[in-house]
């Protein structure tokens, strides 16, 4: 094989790899500003509601007297507030020990477009650091995260 | 200049550096700061947590004197670690007040006979409730409260011997 | 006595990791083996003792754990006397300074082996290559004495042990980190292969193969760390899910890409002499993006709103080594790889060419994870507090994965050198017929759009990569290349599992009676009772459930809910069914009222196979370094035999 053809099917190679880079770069940042979870708290959330489907994390205190658990057994209805302004939130699941009222919480979830905030993952607040238990306060995510974070 | 490809790892990784240095430099709320500073506590009542030291209530912190209370449990080693800083407080004259954070009342006894006492009074939290009322998060923390009853300044984490004079000067400006 | 004795064997390896990375840079100043004179003869001497060293003072580490010595801090923050010695065990390596130990214990003991085995490199790029290592390790040294010592006394002995963490009493979880430890620090012998040959420029086909087999065992310990990890938090987190793209497991799957796409280069620099500076470049990210994982997660910088036992002393320590090491390496990557750039040439359309695409592909997808796990930082420093997860890991990712499994099923089919597409065309039409009737039946099943692209690339993938074998003598095929085809399959069957996870996974939901039934897909499960049992160190309520696949005979299910108190805390320990075709995965709730439990159910079919596939993908490997190893150890008895012929024939 010639030089010169040894040579054009190299840049075959880099022009595939330089595409390949630039694309990864293009999709990745494009996708990052769409899929990125953004974080609220909830006099955010009312001042400028999220799309409807965008996934977001929404922080603040379980308001007291608002957990109502539903017939089923496993829907609960609370309220999440941060002195100023309250989001009613839906989640159906098996909540975290230290969900209760009057505790922190973070709610990752999606805004539907009936205009409820229906969470599918509540993490419970309170999750310190300098003593052994502080992943007892964790969602099981975090308690990985931390377990793994310890050891690694 | 031919060679110069050859230096974008070491671009881009310089970017990494700034960006993961800039955020270190940043002071993180690691520790979440009680809301509560500056409020009055809240009302409670709570059992001795060991027989032989009475128990706490918030009459017991609005006696007109200032003083330190600590949040601790017997089940947390830097709880055993800051023993000695208290024991030093509590020489230098230092009010004491213990809660003890879902802790047993022999547990206790056995802690307090072997790091040594310098608690007037261990309130028993079996369930967290005041140490989550009053904005702490985890043990041990210590706070300093006003002869009003008004928390009037909160350290996260064990006391160390250089916390001492702080704390003391903290203690004197919560009595002025 | 005991921690005395292990922190002075520490301090000693460091004093001598000291004197190797004098001895070795003197001597490659100088220039080689005559002239490096006598220090030059202390530097393989030095990297053995110093691993003696410190396998030594992790086993005082290990001895204390086991003798419960509740006088040192770290025993005493850890341990517990009342726990299985298995635990108690584990417990030595279950926190930051005792893994910081093992770390710098695994690593030494790579240096150790490295110079007492390897001879084939020139002495003057084994100078270079220890130098390098020893400089590595002299600021995991630093590190550990300075700022996290494991040893260090309480000033009175505690009563009692504070236990290990009731989630690390796992017997997975507690072999979880070494592996990945192992894989780390093997990548950490790859990095000081790759500084050694950049700084005497030797950048050879001998060069690769001396690396090579570390980069393979690095590959399968992180492989089979990742597998483990994943099944870990499968089972354990009582989420149902297997991989959730946090920072801790993007830390592990960031190495294992940059290793892998090295590993296929190395082998395209030891075949064909091509792609030298690649390779180069390839050895230093490797280990970056472990020390990169490390730093983010250790440091906190990346899970501030969820703080845990960060510290930023330690964070800043190791961006400081990163700097050193990361920048240093770069650095004089930038001012050498242009001497050593330029290899062979060859065709685009070779083996060499498909490598060179898998290359490409895996760096832009280790690029995608890397700025998918770096995002939230950048994105703070602006003040706008975000998360990163499956909506954009998952499509982003597809977009690159896709076309590297289509070069995949063709890389292997092709010559080195030069190939003409037409000689693979027969298979690679039966490879993508098979592609074609996986969509058909992915489409018929109504799976969704990802896991129909994972059905397909798995049937065609799977049939490609036994394409190999086709008309050769399976008994004479080198076991290499055995360990090639079954990973590549090992690589069909986990996206397999995974695909079909994603597209026919059940979930139930729901609060019954005891005696009541709740249906998942085929299962119907039966809530028998809830008692209340007890543990060592925990309660717990536990479920009975008994659940029968399409009306068979039933099997018992024991899902609890535990509480641990020493020290306190509540976990949920989730219970399997396990049959060929998938899995029930069953978790108890809490009470909803007076009468009725929280149960949540899921049925995953094919969901085992994730774990089979990263097995398989890991056997791979084991028999590909097999392979090099058995290869390496024929050609140097060939060779020695040679020298003893021409020995023999000078006189």
């Amino acid at each position: 094989m010639s030089a010169v053809k040894a040579k054009h099917q190299r840049l075959i190679l880099v022009v595939i790899a330089l595409v390949a880079l630039v694309a990864a770069g293009v999709i990745a940042s494009w996708a990052l500003r769409n899929q990125a979870s953004y974080f609220y708290v909830p006099s955010q959330f009312v001042e400028d509601p999220p799309a409807p489907g965008q996934a977001i994390r929404l922080g603040g205190m379980v308001e007291a007297n608002s957990i109502k658990t539903q017939s089923d057994g496993v829907t609960i209805d609370f309220v999440v507030g941060d002195g100023d302004a309250r989001v009613p939130v839906r989640y159906s699941g098996i909540v975290p020990d230290l969900f209760v009222e009057g505790s922190g919480v973070v709610a990752e979830g999606k805004m539907q477009s009936d205009g409820t905030f229906v969470a599918d993952n509540l993490l419970a607040k309170h999750d310190e650091n300098y003593v052994p238990r502080e992943l007892q306060d964790m969602n099981d995510q975090h308690k990985k995260a931390a377990v793994a974070e310890t050891t690694i | 200049m031919k060679g110069w490809r050859f230096f974008l790892p070491l671009g881009l990784f310089a970017a990494f550096v700034g960006i993961a240095g800039y955020q270190l430099s940043q002071p993180k709320s690691e520790f979440v700061e009680s809301a509560m500073i500056g409020k009055p506590m809240p009302p409670f009542d709570m059992r001795p947590a060991t027989s032989d030291v009475p128990g706490l209530s918030l009459a017991n912190l609005k006696d007109g004197k200032p003083k330190l209370l600590n949040i601790w449990a017997s089940w947390c080693v830097p709880c055993a670690a800051e023993a000695p800083h208290l024991a030093e407080l509590e020489r230098q004259g230092a009010p004491i007040v213990g809660v003890a954070i879902r802790d047993r009342p022999e547990d206790v006894a056995a802690f307090l006979a072997r790091y040594g006492n310098p608690f007037q009074r261990i309130g028993a939290d079996d369930l967290s409730e005041l140490q989550l009322a009053i904005g702490s998060s985890g043990v041990p923390e210590t706070f300093v409260i006003d002869g009003e009853g008004v928390i009037r300044y909160q350290h996260i984490g064990d006391v160390r011997a250089e916390h001492v004079p702080l704390l003391m000067e903290k203690l004197r400006e919560a009595g002025a | 006595m005991i921690a005395e004795l292990g922190l002075a064997a520490l301090w000693l390896a460091a004093a001598l990791a000291a004197l190797q990375l004098v001895a070795g840079a003197l001597a490659v100043w100088r220039g080689g083996e005559e002239s490096g004179g006598e220090l030059a003869g202390l530097i393989r001497p030095a990297a053995i003792v110093q691993g003696v060293l410190c396998v030594f003072s992790f086993a005082m580490l290990v001895w204390l754990f086991v003798r419960t010595d509740l006088s040192v801090k770290l025993v005493a923050m850890n341990s517990h006397s009342d726990k299985p010695l298995i635990f108690k065990i584990a417990g030595s390596w279950g926190n930051h300074e005792g893994s910081m130990l093992l770390w710098i214990t695994v690593m030494s003991a790579a240096g150790a082996l490295i110079a007492f085995v390897e001879r084939r490199l020139p002495e003057r790029t084994m100078q270079a290559t220890l130098a390098a290592q020893s400089f590595v390790a002299l600021g995991f040294y630093a590190f550990l004495l300075l700022s996290s010592n494991p040893f260090e006394r309480l000033p009175t002995p505690a009563v009692e042990g504070n236990g290990l963490n009731p989630l690390l009493q796992d017997i997975g979880l507690a072999f979880h980190p070494p592996t990945l430890y192992l894989g780390y620090v093997g990548l950490s012998v790859a990095f000081s292969f790759a500084v050694g040959a950049l700084i005497t420029r030797q950048v050879t086909p001998e060069f690769a193969r001396a690396m090579r087999p570390w980069v393979l065992g690095a590959w399968i310990f992180l492989t089979v760390g990742i597998t483990a990890g994943s099944y870990w938090a499968y089972y354990e987190l009582g989420w149902g899910g297997w991989w959730f793209w946090d920072p801790v497991e993007n830390a592990s799957l960031m190495p294992w890409l940059a290793a892998t796409a090295l590993l296929h280069s190395a082998s395209v620099l030891a075949a064909r002499d091509a792609l030298r500076a690649w390779t180069i470049m390839l050895g230093v990210v490797a280990f970056s993006m472990s020390m990169i994982g490390t730093f983010l997660v250790r440091s906190g910088i990346l899970t501030s709103v969820h703080a845990f036992a960060v510290d930023p002393e330690r964070g800043s320590f190791i961006l400081g080594l990163l700097v050193i090491y990361i920048g240093g390496a770069l650095a004089v990557f930038g001012l050498r790889a242009g001497s050593v750039a330029e290899g062979e040439k060859f065709s685009a359309v070779s083996r060499e060419g498909a490598l060179v695409v898998n290359n490409v592909l895996l760096s832009a997808i280790l690029g995608v994870v890397l700025l998918g796990t770096l995002y939230p930082l950048l994105t703070e420093a602006m003040g706008v507090r975000v998360s990163v997860g499956p909506p954009y890991f998952d499509p982003v990712g597809t977009v690159f994965v896709v076309p590297m499994l289509l070069a995949m099923m063709v890389g292997p089919l092709l010559r080195w050198r030069g190939d003409r597409l037409e000689r693979v065309r027969k298979p690679a039409l039966i490879a993508l017929v098979c592609l074609a009737g996986g969509l058909a039946v992915a489409i018929a099943l109504r799976a969704g759009v990802l896991s129909t692209i994972g059905l397909a690339l798995s049937a065609g993938l799977a049939v490609a990569s036994v394409m190999p074998l086709r008309g050769r003598s399976l008994r004479r095929l080198p076991i290499a290349t055995w360990g090639m085809v079954i990973a590549h399959l090992g690589i069909a069957v986990a996206l397999f599992g995974m695909a079909s996870e994603r597209a026919f996974n059940k979930e139930e939901l729901a609060a019954i009676k005891v005696g009541e039934t709740a249906t998942v897909g085929p299962w119907s499960v039966k809530l028998a009772a809830v008692d209340p049992v007890a543990g060592a160190n925990w309660t717990a309520i536990e479920a009975v459930m008994q659940a029968s696949y399409a009306g068979g005979k039933p099997v018992e299910l024991h899902p609890q809910a535990r509480s641990f108190w020493s020290p306190p805390q509540e976990t949920t320990e989730s219970a399997l069914a396990t049959r060929w075709n998938g899995q029930l995965y069953a978790v108890l709730g809490k009470a909803a009222d007076s009468e009725r439990w929280q149960v949540r159910l899921w049925w995953k079919p094919f969901v085992t196979l994730i774990w089979y596939g990263g097995l398989m993908i890991a056997l791979g490997g084991l028999l590909a370094l097999i392979g090099r190893v058995r290869e390496d150890l024929r050609r140097r008895i060939v060779q020695r035999k040679a020298g003893e012929r021409r020995a023999e024939a000078v006189p």
